[in-house]
């Protein structure tokens, strides 16, 4: 039922196109100060693009993104697994996780701008501090959810826990691993903003506030309907990997 | 057939207790080497939780247990288990689950490629290498449960109720295949199973475990000859321990019953 001209496709689509039109109808119809429609965008849209500076700040949002999520997950994962699978170590991390997961990240942005500075160090930090919770809780909880049947299998075959970590834990937990990412990179998303609000030197956090600033309304939406875009994609292609490394779970938990 | 070459099991005055229920206590028993033994006894009787303490799963509360004149204290290479919930690993294809246990071994690639292969025709799974356990039905799952345990090669297979979960049918069939298959390679077998039927067609001994904690009750030595077909199934000696077996689970299920409605 995923075909174009499926009923629900059908909904969605119309829906979508309704909403742009009504937008391009009554957009102008306010102050270009205050706010713009799609067509002003597109031509937006094309003037940055073809000056290299959309490419030039994207790029630089991408790494920062990139470099957190990689840390988020690099971290998340073995995290998540090793407090899962030892008690001590979870009753010994979790009021610091809790609290950590609990605080407004937010409310830490300027603190780590003032200890790491304005480079990219402090982004990529903030980047992972929005993004490594989903991911470590969510394996958390998969681990601990993991069928006992399967550990008893590996057990009564002599597996020592490493291995067990790699034939059984980490694929029982692919499903709630995704999961987690998929929420990390939502909340990535909003902390690479947040960070790029701050420094205020680089990145499509840095073109939304200057362009704001100058009232520059079809600009400033340029960076804001592309990191809408950017988080549909990634998370559609989350999907689909795991949906390819992951062909037995056909639901998400 | 007793034991020819020693017992390749001996439980020595086992009990295993869960908190406050003794499941059983003071069970002893002897599997000699390449006998096939079979163990049933009503639900709850602990049987699975006996055959769990001998593959050194779970440890014993009292008694030992001791397999080729080793005390087991954790699960040992020469023992392999087949579970009544298969445990398939469902990311792994047929094929990676047959290597499972000879992956966890060590053994090299090469040696896998050769080996698993052979015992995928063992069990009649050839053609589904590739599959994964979803795509099978529960009786192809059993024989590459069956075919992960053959591949270590073990010299005791432990069996939990292995068909409980397979239709009927399915069952018989792989009854009898299990049985071709132990026939030509005689492993020290111990059988969990709660069907009667099934303990005696296996078993050349069917212990009984009986009572609330249990314990074994009896020992029957089967007779039957072998090679066992499906017309074992209709012979003299087969029915007559059937009934001695059934008859005395029956008198405990009614003592049970009169406790329940007095």
């Amino acid at each position: 039922m995923s075909g174009l001209l499926s009923r629900p496709a059908l909904y969605r689509y119309g829906s979508l196109a309704a909403g742009l039109a009504l937008w391009q109808l009554l957009g102008p119809k306010v102050d270009p100060l205050f706010f713009t429609y799609p067509s002003a965008i597109a031509r937006a849209f094309y003037a940055l693009a073809a000056s290299g500076e959309l490419a030039q700040y994207s790029l630089e949002s991408l790494q920062i993104l990139l470099y957190g999520m990689v840390l988020a997950v690099a971290v998340g994962i073995p995290l998540g697994v090793l407090m899962a699978r030892f008690r001590p170590i979870d009753w010994t991390l979790d009021p610091y996780i809790n609290a950590l997961y609990a605080t407004p990240m937010v409310a830490l942005v300027p603190v780590l701008v003032l200890w790491l500075g304005i480079r990219m160090e402090a982004k990529v930090v903030v980047v992972f501090l929005f993004a490594v919770f989903p991911v470590l809780i969510n394996t958390y909880q998969g681990v601990r959810k993991v069928d006992p049947g399967f550990v008893e299998v590996a057990r009564s075959f002599g597996s020592s826990e490493w291995r067990m970590w790699r034939d059984v834990l980490l694929p029982w937990a692919v499903p709630y691993i995704a999961a987690g990412v998929r929420l990390a990179i939502g909340r990535a998303l909003v902390g690479m903003v947040i960070a790029e609000f701050y420094t205020s030197i680089s990145g499509l956090g840095y073109m939304i506030v200057r362009y704001a600033h100058n009232f520059e309304m079809d600009r400033t939406f340029v960076p804001v309907i592309l990191l809408m875009f950017l988080g549909v994609a990634l998370t559609a292609a989350l999907r689909r990997l795991e949906r390819r490394i992951a062909p037995w779970s056909r639901s998400d938990p | 057939m007793k034991a020819q070459a020693g017992a390749r099991i001996a439980v020595e005055s086992v009990a295993k207790r869960f908190g406050e229920l003794q499941v059983f206590r003071d069970v002893s028993l002897e599997v000699g080497g390449r006998e096939l033994v079979t163990i049933v006894g009503p639900s709850g009787c602990g049987k699975t939780t006996l055959l769990r303490c001998i593959n050194g799963l779970i440890a014993c509360d009292e008694g030992r247990i001791v397999a080729e004149g080793e005390t087991v204290t954790a699960p040992r290479p020469n023992m392999a288990m087949v579970f009544q919930h298969f445990g398939l690993f469902p990311w792994k294809t047929v094929f990676a689950n047959v290597a499972y246990g000879l992956s966890l071994r060590g053994v090299a690639e090469a040696e896998i490629a050769a080996r698993v292969p052979e015992y995928i025709a063992l069990v009649g799974l050839q053609g589904f290498e590739r599959a994964y356990p979803y795509q099978l039905s529960g009786g192809m799952q059993q024989r590459c449960g069956l075919a992960r345990a053959l591949a270590v090669e073990p010299s005791i297979l432990l069996m939990d109720e292995p068909f409980a979960a397979i239709d009927a049918q399915t069952r018989e069939i792989l009854q009898f295949e299990l049985l071709r298959i132990w026939e030509r390679r005689p492993v020290t077998m111990v059988f969990v199973t709660h069907s009667i039927d099934e303990a005696v067609l296996m078993g050349e001994r069917v212990v009984i475990l009986k009572g609330r904690p249990s314990r074994v009750h009896e020992v029957v030595e089967v007779g039957l000859p072998h090679p066992r077909t499906r017309r074992t199934l209709s012979e003299k000696r087969f029915a007559e321990v059937r009934e001695h077996v059934w008859a005395t689970l029956m008198q405990e299920a009614r003592e049970a019953q009169r406790i329940i409605r007095p």
